[in-house]
C-alpha cells in the first residue's frame, strides 16, 4: 500500500478479478509455522473448559464435580437457540466447576469446567450417521449435540447455519484464504487432510442442497492449492485462486472476490443464498456425522517467538503452558502471548489461559518481532486509511467523530461495517490506534442502546404501577361509596329498586369477605407440622416485626401469648447473637450451648443448607447481575449465622416447650 | 384599485385555507414536548431532581418551572441532550440534586428481611418481588438503582451494588495513548 | 493495552514531508542556478523562523516540542513561503510572513493537523496585501541581466537594502510576464507585442519555466512515491489548461495561450506542493477532483479577470474553505451498500 509505484508493474497486464477497495500487504511470515506437520500433544495435566467458546447463550452445565466422563461425553448442553454444547475432550473427572482466566481482551475469568484426564482417552460409544442418505432434519437437529461451531475465529453455532433458511442457498463458499499473518492452521489442514475437506463440503453441500460448491484460497499456499484440486478432480467442487491481500479472508470480501456479489450490509449472505464455512468447520462437520466424533480438538498454529513453531492438534481445554512447551518453549526476550493473528488478535493475560475453539493461532510476541508503536501524533488527513479500507468507509471521520464521542455521526458514516481488520492502523503515518477507537465507538454505543432499551421498560413499568396505583384508588372509592349507599338502602330497601340489584351484589361481596376473614383463612398456611428450626424462623422474624412496630392481628390469645413469650425470648437472645456476630463472624461459641451441640450443629447445617436450596428454588429466577450465592465464603457465613439463629430458638423453644406443658 | 384588494383577499384566503388544512392534518396528539424531554431522561425515576418521577420532571422542564441540569442519573450527557433539544444554553449539573454515580443496582440480603412489602410499595418501576411475610427479592434487570427502596426499610438490609463487569457485558476502554514521546529520523 | 494490529508498514509523517522537501530541491537548485543564491538567503531565514515560532507557540501551548518540531511541517510550510515570495524581498519580510503562517495560520487553529487552511498560503496573501510593491519586484534572469549581482550583492540587498555603486534596483528586478501581461493588457496592447518582451521565455517566464520544469519533475517523483496521488495535480493544471484553452481559442489576442499559464507563476508549485497538503486538503478521491479544478478555474479567474497577477494563494484558500463541503457530499459508496 505504502510501497512506491512500481512503474514497471503498472504496464503488465493485471488478471482479471474482482477486486475490493483497498487492503494491504503485510509480511506473510507463514514459513515458520508449516515447516513441520501438524503434531500430536500430549495429555495435558488438565483440561479448563470455558463455558463460553462460542457466541450465543452460555450452555447449561450437565456434571458435578467428581463426576467421571468419557472422551466425546456431553458436559454442557446448548441453551436456547444460538447456542452450542461441549465436550469431554478426554477421559477423566470433573475436578473443579469455577471462574478461571479466559482467553478474552478483557482479562476476566468467567465459569469454566476443569477435567483431569486419567490417561486412558477412553472414547463414549459413538453414533455414527448415515449422512449421505439420512433425512436432512433430524441431520441438522443433532448437531446441537455436536459442539461444532465456525473455527475460523467467529465461533458461530453450526447448526444455526445449516438450519433451512427461508431463501435457498445456491452457492456454498468455503473460506480457505487464511490471509492473516503467521496464522497457518488452515493450511496445514488442507496439505494433509484435503481428502477429508472434501468429504466434509460434500456433508455440507447436502444438508443446505446448495446447487455450486466454491472453495477460495489465497495464492500463497501452492502446495494446499495442490491438495486441494487433487481431492476435488472428479467433483464439481471450484477450487478458486484469489490474489494474497489481506482481508481477503473476511466472508464478505471472499464472497465479492469468488462470486462478483456484493452482500448488502443489513442482510445476512445466507438472504442472498450464498452460505461461507472454514474448511476446519467442514472437516468438524464430517467427523461428527462419519464417526460420530464431536467437537474435541482443532488445529492451532503455535508461533512466533517460540523455538520450534508448529501447527499442533490440540484438545480444547489445553492450557497454553502446555502448548508453549510443545512448540520447545518460548524465546528468553517473550514479552506476552497474542490470540489470533498479528492484525486482528488480542494480548492474552497471561500464559495460564485454555486454548478454546476460537483459538486458530497464538503467536509468542517479543519487542523485536512487534516493535512497541511510537505515541499517536495527530491525524494528517492523508487519508491512506480511506484508501486501504476493505469496506470503502472513511476511517478519518469514523476516528474524529469515535474521538470526540459523536455516536450518531458514527453510524451514520456506517461504523458497524467495519470488520476491524486493521488495515487503516497499518497505513496511518501518525501511527494512530484507529481500530481501538472503532471497538470502543461500538462498546459504547452497544451499551448505550442497551441502556435506551432499559430505559424504555423502566417507564414503561413505571407508567403501569402509576396506573394501578390509580386504578385501586379508584376501586376502594367505588367500594366506600358503595358501602356507604349500601349502609343507606339496607335501611330503605324497599323503596329504590334498580339500584337494589347492584347493591346487593355489593353487600353479597361485603359478606363474602367477612365470612371468608372469619374463617381461619387469614392464617399463616403450612403452620402444621414445621420443623423446630422454621418455628424458630418464624418466631424470629415476628420478633423483628414487632420491634419495629409492626404487629400481628386475629390471633387467638393462646397463640398470641405464646408468640409473645417467644418472641420476647427470642428477641433478647437474637440481640445477643447479633452482638456477637458483629463482634466476628465466626458461630458463637456459646458455651451454655455448646453442650453436645456438636452433632446437633451438623444436623443443623444440613438443615440450612437444604433450607437455602429451597429457598433458591421457589426465588424468582433473577437473572444478570446478582451475584450468584455459590461463593463459598459467603455460603458458610449464612449457613453458620442460619446456625446460630437456629440454635438460639431452639433453646427458647425447647423452654417454652417446657413451660407449656408445665401449665398444660 | 379594486383588483388588488380582490387579490389580496384571495390571497389571504387561500393561504388560511392551506393553514387551517395543514393544522388539522398534521395536528399532533398531546404534547410531544414533554414526550421528546421524557425520551432523552434515563427513566431512573428517583426523584432527585425534586419531582416524583421523570415524566413529572419533564412537565416541568416543559412548561418552564425546572432547569435542565437537575437530573444526576442522566449525568453531562443528559443535559447537553436537553440543552440541544431545547435551545437552551448548556449548565454544569447542580450540585444540590445529588452526584452522578455509576450504574447500580439494588440488592435485598434476605437473612435480614423481614418481608414488610414496604420496598415493593416504595420502588417505581416494580423492580421488587415478594409478599407480606414473603421473601422479598430484587428483580436486578429491572432495577434502575434509584435507591427509594433504601430509606423505608426498617432493618436496613437493602445494599447497592455496582454492576459486575463480565466478559458479556465488558466494554473495549478509550484508547490511551503513551506520554513518552518517540524520535524521529 | 491491546493495540492490534501489532505491525504496521506506514511510513512517519516526518518522512512523508522530508520525502517532499527532497521533491522541491531540484526546484531550489535552479532557481539559484538562474537567479543567484538570493533565495538560498531566504529559504535559510524562513526555516530559522518558521522553527522558532513552532517551538515558542509549542511551548505556550504546553505541548511536547519534540515530536512536532521534527515532523518537518514547519519547514515545508517555510519553504512554500519562500519560494513564493521574489528573493531579493528584504529579510524582515519572510520573517514576518512565516511567523504569521505558522503561529496564526498554523498553531492557533491546534497545530499539526488543525488548521483548515493552507498556511503558506495565507502568509503569503497577508504579505501580498500588507506589503503590495515589495512583493512585486522580482528578478530579472542572470542571464539577460549586463551587471549580476553576485551572492554578497544579494545578501547585502536583504539585510541592509544596499546595492553597488552603479546598479539600481529596478535594473535587476522587474514585474513578472503575469504581471506584464495584465497591466499592458489594460493598455490595449496587442498578444504579439506583449510577449515578444524578454522577460517572456518559451513557455513561460525567461528562466521561471525550468524552474516550473523543475518542480514538475519534484511532482512526478512524489507521485511515483505514493506521497500524493494523480487526482490533485491533474485536476489542478487540468482546469487551468481547460479555462486557458477556452478563452484563448475564443480570442487569441486576447488571452494568452493554455502553455504559458501552466508554466508560469505559481501553477507547477501550487499543483504539487501547495494544493497537496494534505491537512488543509480534501480526502475522498472524488473530492480531491472538485477542490483542484475549483481551485485551477478560480486562479485562471483570478488572473484574467482579478486584481492580482497570480491568483493561486487565493484560490487555494478560497478552495480551503469549501472542503468540509464538499468531502460530505462527495463519500464513496460503500462495500455492500446502493447509492
Amino acid at each position: 500500500m505504502n510501497a512506491p509505484i512500481n512503474i514497471a508493474g503498472l504496464l503488465k497486464k493485471t488478471k482479471a478479478v474482482f477486486r475490493f477497495n483497498g487492503g494491504v500487504h503485510p509480511p506473510e511470515n507463514k514459513a515458520q509455522s508449516t515447516q513441520r506437520p501438524i503434531g500430536q500433544l500430549a495429555l495435558p495435566e488438565k483440561l479448563v473448559l470455558p463455558l463460553r467458546q462460542h457466541i450465543g447463550n452460555i450452555p447449561k452445565i450437565k456434571v458435578a464435580i467428581g463426576d467421571h466422563v468419557l472422551k466425546g461425553q456431553l458436559i454442557a448442553e446448548a441453551e436456547g437457540t444460538v447456542s452450542a454444547a461441549i465436550h469431554a475432550p478426554t477421559s477423566g473427572t470433573i475436578t473443579a466447576i469455577a471462574d478461571a482466566v479466559i482467553p478474552h481482551p478483557s482479562g476476566l475469568s468467567d465459569r469454566c469446567i476443569t477435567i483431569t484426564p486419567d490417561g486412558k482417552d477412553s472414547w463414549i460409544e459413538r453414533q455414527p450417521q448415515d449422512w449421505r442418505k439420512d433425512e436432512l432434519a433430524p441431520l441438522v437437529k443433532s448437531l446441537r449435540l455436536s459442539g461444532i461451531v465456525g473455527l475460523g475465529g467467529a465461533t458461530f453455532p453450526t447448526q444455526i447455519k445449516l438450519r433451512s433458511a427461508n431463501t435457498a442457498i445456491h452457492t456454498l463458499v468455503i473460506n480457505a484464504a487464511e490471509c492473516e499473518p503467521y496464522i497457518t492452521c488452515d493450511d496445514m489442514l488442507m496439505r494433509e487432510r484435503s481428502e477429508e475437506i472434501v468429504l466434509g463440503i460434500k456433508v455440507a453441500k447436502r444438508l443446505l442442497d446448495a446447487e455450486n460448491v466454491i472453495i477460495g484460497i489465497e495464492d500463497n499456499k501452492p502446495e494446499a492449492i495442490k491438495a486441494m484440486r487433487m481431492a476435488t478432480e472428479n467433483t464439481d467442487i471450484q477450487v478458486k485462486v484469489v490474489p494474497t491481500l489481506y482481508p481477503s479472508g473476511d466472508a464478505r470480501r471472499l464472497v465479492y472476490l469468488v462470486l462478483g456479489q456484493e452482500v448488502p450490509h443489513n442482510k445476512r449472505s445466507t438472504e442472498v443464498g450464498i452460505q461461507v464455512f472454514n474448511v476446519a468447520t467442514v472437516s468438524a462437520l464430517y467427523r461428527y456425522f462419519e464417526f460420530g466424533e464431536p467437537a474435541l480438538s482443532r488445529v492451532v498454529s503455535m508461533t512466533g517467538n517460540v523455538n520450534q513453531p508448529q501447527n499442533f492438534e490440540v484438545l480444547f481445554g489445553t492450557p497454553l503452558r502446555h502448548l508453549i512447551k510443545a512448540a520447545g518453549g518460548a524465546k528468553r526476550d517473550t514479552s506476552h502471548f497474542i490470540m489470533g493473528g498479528p492484525m486482528m488478535g488480542f494480548n492474552l493475560p497471561s500464559d495460564d489461559v485454555p486454548i478454546t475453539k476460537a483459538a486458530n493461532c497464538i503467536i509468542a510476541a517479543s519487542p523485536t518481532l512487534f516493535e512497541p508503536p511510537p505515541p499517536a501524533m495527530p491525524c494528517i488527513r492523508c487519508a491512506r486509511c480511506a484508501d486501504a479500507c476493505p469496506v470503502s468507509l472513511q476511517p478519518q471521520e469514523l476516528y474524529w467523530f469515535a474521538k470526540s464521542d459523536n455516536f450518531e455521526k458514527a453510524q451514520a458514516y456506517n461504523l458497524f461495517d467495519c470488520i476491524e481488520c486493521g488495515a487503516c492502523s497499518y497505513v496511518c503515518p501518525s501511527d494512530i490506534p484507529l481500530v481501538q477507537y472503532y471497538r470502543y465507538a461500538k462498546s459504547e454505543m452497544i451499551a448505550l442502546d442497551k441502556a435506551k432499551e432499559a430505559a424504555d421498560i423502566a417507564r414503561e413499568r413505571n407508567e403501569f404501577r402509576l396506573a394501578r396505583i390509580e386504578r385501586e384508588k379508584q376501586e376502594r372509592a367505588a367500594k366506600h361509596a358503595a358501602r356507604a349507599q349500601g349502609a343507606k338502602t339496607a335501611d330503605s330497601s324497599e323503596k329504590t329498586t334498580a339500584p337494589n340489584d347492584k347493591q346487593a351484589a355489593i353487600a353479597a361481596a361485603i359478606e363474602r369477605a367477612k365470612a371468608q376473614k372469619a374463617a381461619e383463612n387469614t392464617k399463616p398456611k403450612n403452620t402444621t407440622h414445621l420443623s423446630n428450626t422454621t418455628k424458630a424462623e418464624i418466631a424470629a422474624i415476628d420478633a423483628r416485626r414487632a420491634s419495629v412496630g409492626l404487629t400481628e392481628t386475629k390471633m387467638t390469645t393462646n397463640e398470641e401469648k405464646q408468640a409473645k413469650i417467644t418472641a420476647a425470648i427470642a428477641r433478647a437472645k437474637a440481640q445477643k447473637t447479633d452482638a456477637n456476630q458483629a463482634a466476628n463472624e465466626t458461630p458463637i461459641k456459646n458455651d451454655a450451648l455448646a453442650v453436645d451441640t456438636e452433632k446437633q450443629a451438623k444436623i443443623e447445617a444440613a438443615i440450612a443448607r437444604a433450607k437455602a436450596a429451597k429457598a433458591e428454588a421457589t426465588k424468582p429466577q433473577d437473572k444478570g447481575v446478582q451475584t450468584k450465592p455459590s461463593a463459598d465464603a459467603e455460603k458458610q457465613a449464612k449457613i453458620e449465622a442460619a446456625i446460630a439463629r437456629a440454635k438460639a430458638a431452639k433453646a427458647s423453644a425447647l423452654e417454652t416447650k417446657e413451660q407449656q406443658a408445665k401449665e398444660d | 384599485m379594486l383588483i388588488a384588494l380582490y387579490i389580496m383577499l384571495g390571497l389571504a384566503l387561500v393561504l388560511g385555507a392551506v393553514l387551517g388544512y395543514a393544522a388539522l392534518k398534521f395536528k399532533v396528539e398531546g404534547d410531544p414536548l414533554i414526550a421528546r424531554i421524557d425520551a432523552i431522561l434515563p427513566q431512573t425515576q428517583c426523584g432527585q431532581c425534586g419531582y416524583p418521577g421523570c415524566k413529572p420532571y419533564a412537565t416541568a422542564i416543559a412548561n418552564g418551572e425546572a432547569d435542565i441540569n437537575q437530573c444526576p442519573p442522566g449525568g453531562d450527557e443528559g443535559v447537553h441532550a436537553l440543552a440541544d433539544l431545547l435551545g437552551v444554553e448548556y449548565k454544569p449539573l447542580n450540585e444540590e440534586h445529588g452526584e452522578t454515580k455509576p450504574k447500580m443496582v439494588a440488592f435485598i440480603e434476605e437473612d435480614i428481611c423481614i418481608g414488610c412489602t414496604l420496598c415493593i410499595q416504595a420502588c417505581p418501576v416494580d423492580a421488587i418481588v415478594g409478599a407480606a411475610k414473603h421473601m422479598h427479592t430484587i428483580v436486578a434487570s429491572e432495577c434502575t438503582g434509584c435507591e427509594l427502596c433504601i430509606a423505608p426499610c426498617p432493618v436496613d438490609c437493602i445494599t447497592m451494588n455496582p454492576i459486575v463487569e463480565t466478559p458479556e457485558n465488558w466494554k473495549w476502554k478509550y484508547p490511551t495513548i503513551p506520554i513518552k514521546p518517540a524520535i524521529h529520523l | 493495552m491491546n493495540r492490534s494490529p501489532y505491525i504496521t508498514n506506514a511510513p512517519t509523517v516526518s518522512s512523508i514531508m522530508f520525502k517532499v522537501l527532497l521533491a522541491l530541491m531540484p526546484g531550489i537548485a535552479v532557481y539559484a542556478w538562474l537567479f543567484g543564491g538570493g533565495v538560498l538567503i531566504t529559504l535559510v531565514l524562513a526555516t530559522a523562523t518558521a522553527l522558532v515560532t513552532e517551538a515558542l507557540m509549542l511551548k505556550l501551548r504546553h505541548r511536547p516540542i519534540q515530536p512536532f518540531l521534527s515532523d518537518y511541517s514547519a519547514v515545508i510550510t517555510a519553504w512554500l513561503l519562500a519560494l513564493a515570495i521574489p528573493p531579493l524581498a528584504p529579510w524582515w519580510l519572510i520573517v514576518v510572513g512565516t511567523a504569521f503562517s505558522i503561529i496564526i495560520a498554523k498553531q492557533l487553529y491546534g497545530g499539526l493537523g488543525y488548521n483548515p487552511f493552507n498556511p503558506a498560503m495565507v502568509g503569503y496573501a497577508v504579505l501580498l496585501i500588507s506589503f503590495p510593491v515589495v512583493m512585486t519586484k522580482w528578478p530579472i534572469a542572470l542571464s539577460m541581466v549586463e551587471t549580476k549581482l553576485n551572492f554578497m550583492d544579494q545578501f547585502h540587498y536583504i539585510f541592509n537594502q544596499t546595492l553597488p555603486a552603479n546598479i539600481t534596483i529596478d535594473a535587476v528586478t522587474s514585474a513578472t510576464p503575469l504581471d506584464y501581461l495584465k497591466t499592458q493588457l489594460k493598455l490595449n496592447q496587442s498578444m504579439e507585442m506583449i510577449q515578444s518582451s524578454p522577460i517572456f521565455g518559451v513557455l513561460g517566464t525567461q528562466g521561471s519555466e525550468y524552474i516550473a520544469l523543475a518542480y514538475l519533475a519534484g511532482g512526478l517523483f512524489l507521485w511515483q512515491q505514493r506521497v500524493i496521488t494523480w487526482h490533485l495535480p491533474t485536476a489542478f493544471l487540468g482546469g487551468i489548461a481547460v479555462m486557458a484553452s477556452f478563452f484563448w481559442a475564443i480570442d487569441a489576442s486576447q488571452y494568452a495561450n493554455p502553455m504559458f499559464h501552466l508554466f508560469s507563476g505559481a501553477s507547477m508549485l501550487g499543483a504539487f506542493f501547495i494544493l497537496t497538503d494534505p491537512v488543509s486538503g480534501p480526502t475522498t478521491p472524488k473530492a480531491k477532483l472538485y477542490f483542484a479544478a475549483g481551485a485551477g478555474i478560480i486562479t485562471y479567474l483570478i488572473r484574467v479577470y482579478g486584481g492580482y497577477p497570480d491568483g493561486v494563494a487565493f484560490a487555494v484558500i478560497f478552495m480551503n474553505i469549501c472542503v468540509p463541503l464538499i468531502d460530505t457530499y462527495t463519500q464513496p459508496r460503500v462495500f455492500g451498500h446502493e447509492k
